[in-house]
């Protein structure tokens, strides 16, 4: 969809010109993160109450997980999470094995080293969805290997 | 649980909506770091830009439209496939000077601006849209045509419509005779 080269190029933008912008001021490298998944929260949280504008009331937590995983993730990034884990006790590991905004970019090991930046909007995302949700989480996200990733989700209910 | 009918529909709004969700929280973090209007203006630019570079070859992919002949032609296919097809909205055209190089693209609707009620009081220069102007810079220059891209009117600063003026800077063909 056509719609789908615009976000990702717009994301790819957006780190390149954050990351530019503190490399010229004062050089933090953690701030860009923190920014971009600010970013992430607040989008999020407008597209879930779009989103579920008329969708049924969910049952319980692993309920919201599985609409994340697919309704959600099938719309931002045309494609369902490809492994959902838990232990039970509040901690979820959603596993893509293609994650949209690193397939262009490296089908391997290479380029591991700039991956996380291009993570930490989608960390936000999904936070901020939760977060409006009723779910207030910590998320983090891995790569191992370019382009599979792993989001780690760590909740507690509000 | 059977999906309702229109979901497809409803999908692809809700992209475009993350797009445009994603575009408002872009330029309210640039807001939030550079105090001056010009200089987020500047950075939309770029970033509009280093987009219309690599847009232009997703735009010809999808659409294979075949080479355009005059400026007139280009600026109809900005608007009625290009618009189209990314934002959705088809402007319409305006030729504004007797050289034919000068034309303005007006849009009744502007998707961006869609969550936008107000710009703020201390941003009133703010060109909230400034990286459609450099996507279209951008794009343009990828296939040899240099423009300038510019608003000329902005719905959001009070103007009754948007208005998005390209004028074509001289092609770069001469530069190809310096070579030989």
């Amino acid at each position: 969809m056509a719609d789908e080269a615009l976000f990702l190029l717009l994301h790819n933008e957006m780190v390149a010109g954050l990351y530019r912008a503190a490399e010229q001021g004062e050089g933090e490298n953690g701030r860009c993160t923190t920014k971009l998944e600010s970013m992430g929260f607040r989008v999020g949280q407008g597209l879930i109450e779009r989103f579920t504008k008329d969708t049924a009331r969910f049952k319980d937590e692993l309920d919201i997980m599985k609409f994340i995983c697919k309704d959600f993730w099938t719309t931002v990034f045309k494609k369902q999470i490809d492994n959902l884990r838990t232990n039970h006790q509040g901690i979820y590991v959603l596993q893509d094995n293609k994650f949209r905004l690193l397939t262009q970019m490296s089908a391997g090991k290479q380029y591991l080293e700039h991956a996380p930046k291009y993570l930490a909007f989608t960390c936000g995302l999904i936070r901020g969805g939760l977060s409006n949700l009723g779910i207030k989480s910590i998320v983090t996200a891995e790569v191992s290997s370019m382009p599979a990733c792993k989001s780690f989700l760590e909740y507690s209910v509000i | 649980m059977s999906r309702p009918p229109g979901r497809k529909q409803e999908n692809h709004k809700i992209s475009r909506e993350l797009f445009v969700l994603t575009y408002g929280a872009l330029v309210a973090q640039l807001c939030k770091d550079y105090e001056k209007d010009e200089d987020v203006n500047t950075c939309l630019d770029r970033m509009g830009y280093g987009i219309g570079v690599r847009l232009i070859d997703d735009f010809l992919a999808r659409s294979a439209v075949k080479k355009c002949r005059s400026y007139s032609e280009t600026t109809d296919m900005i608007a009625q496939v290009a618009f189209k097809m990314y934002l959705g909205v088809t402007p319409s055209v305006s030729c504004s000077s007797a050289a034919g190089n000068e034309f303005s693209l007006i849009l009744d609707k502007n998707p961006l601006v869609d969550f936008v009620e107000e710009l703020p009081a201390e941003r009133s220069s703010l060109c909230y849209c400034n990286l459609l102007c450099g996507v279209i810079r951008g794009a343009l220059e990828m296939v040899h045509l240099a423009a300038e891209v510019t608003f000329l009117q902005d719905r959001l600063k009070g103007d009754a419509v948007t208005e998005i003026g390209i004028t074509f800077l001289r092609k770069a063909e001469d530069r190809k005779h310096k070579r030989n």
